[in-house]
């Protein structure tokens, strides 16, 4: 079987079921990273491999929905999101990394100021950087088999 | 203490196994007993974020390794009565990762008591000063969130590279075709 085909009939429809699932998860590691173990880091690589068990199960022509291009812009908004919460507290405050959103309630989802926001921007950065890679290493790949 | 003494000796064996077996796959697969043994090893630890990060890396890294560089096709089809032992060894190993989780989330909590001053202070103050209830998060993303900075750029750094290397644009012409 061609493997840019993806994989068996099984493989794909198992995928479909639980690749929501993985990216639930994910977002949930991202989201929750101020209050319980996880983080940007972790949820992000996460929420890149919900994409590339799509990518291992259906093939390289699944490409088009999530071309290369599309992974390099996300990463390089969630770099720049990244900087500018560190420059906001810069500017307005006058201190690198200034908490310019105050504490809040702890144990709430919306506390602890920009770490949630910082988590965010982490994920977007490292999810579509590491998925990036795959999908740059498969194309070559595939490049090189066809020589 | 033997618990780490046995997790350590089975990562040695692993990385000697990676390094020495002649077959590629048999060595992608080693080199995940190491990082999956030290998962369990930094959960036993009292490090969940770590362990987390390590054993979401290491699933990415051997899927890595596996789709995009070993060239050779994979085909892992076993029958027969080895597929029973298969099974049973798969099971084995499944639940033996779960008890030795469950017995190291039970421990969490305690560790981190005899700390150093800063350690204390941030341990003490965390949650009042950053409204973080994971002090983990607290430290990495507000009192040394340029540390968090720096390696956010070591990633972007690494990522650039990778494009760069296996650019489309540089090619020659014959080898274009897809």
């Amino acid at each position: 079987m061609n493997k840019n085909e993806g994989m068996s009939l099984i493989v794909k429809t198992i995928t479909r079921l639980t690749v929501g699932l993985i990216l639930l998860f994910g977002i949930y590691i991202v989201s929750r990273g101020h209050l319980s173990p996880g983080g940007g880091f972790a949820g992000g690589v996460i929420i890149a491999l919900a994409f590339v068990n799509l990518l291992l199960a259906y093939g390289t022509r699944g490409l088009k929905k999530f071309p290369l291009m599309a992974a390099e812009i996300i990463e390089t908004i969630g770099a720049l999101f990244f900087i500018l919460i560190s420059l906001f507290g810069l500017i307005l405050f006058g201190v690198y990394f200034y908490n310019f959103l105050g504490t809040g309630r702890p144990f709430n989802l919306m506390s602890a100021g920009i770490i949630l926001p910082a988590n965010i921007a982490i994920a977007l950065k490292v999810g579509a950087g590491l998925y990036g890679i795959v999908v740059a290493l498969v194309l070559a790949k595939s490049l090189m088999e066809k020589k | 203490m033997t618990i780490f003494i046995i997790l350590l000796l089975i990562m040695i064996v692993g990385a000697l196994v990676a390094t020495y077996v002649r077959d590629l796959l048999s060595a992608v697969v080693s080199l995940g007993i190491v990082g999956l043994t030290q998962s369990v090893t930094m959960l036993l630890l009292g490090a969940p974020d770590l362990a987390i990060v390590q054993l979401v890396v290491e699933i990415l890294t051997l899927i890595i390794l596996i789709r995009a560089t070993i060239s050779k096709d994979i085909s892992a089809r076993v029958n027969g009565p080895r597929e029973f032992l298969v099974a049973a060894t798969g099971i084995f190993f499944v639940l033996s990762f779960l008890l030795i989780s469950y017995h190291g989330l039970r421990h969490v909590s305690a560790f981190g008591h005899p700390a150093m001053r800063i350690s204390h202070d941030y341990l003490q103050q965390g949650l009042a000063q950053t409204g973080a209830a994971n002090i983990v998060s607290a430290i990495i993303l507000n009192y040394r969130a340029f540390d968090t900075l720096g390696e956010a750029t070591i990633l972007f750094a690494a990522v650039i590279g990778v494009y760069t290397v296996l650019r489309e644009v540089g090619r020659k012409k014959s080898d274009e075709q897809k």
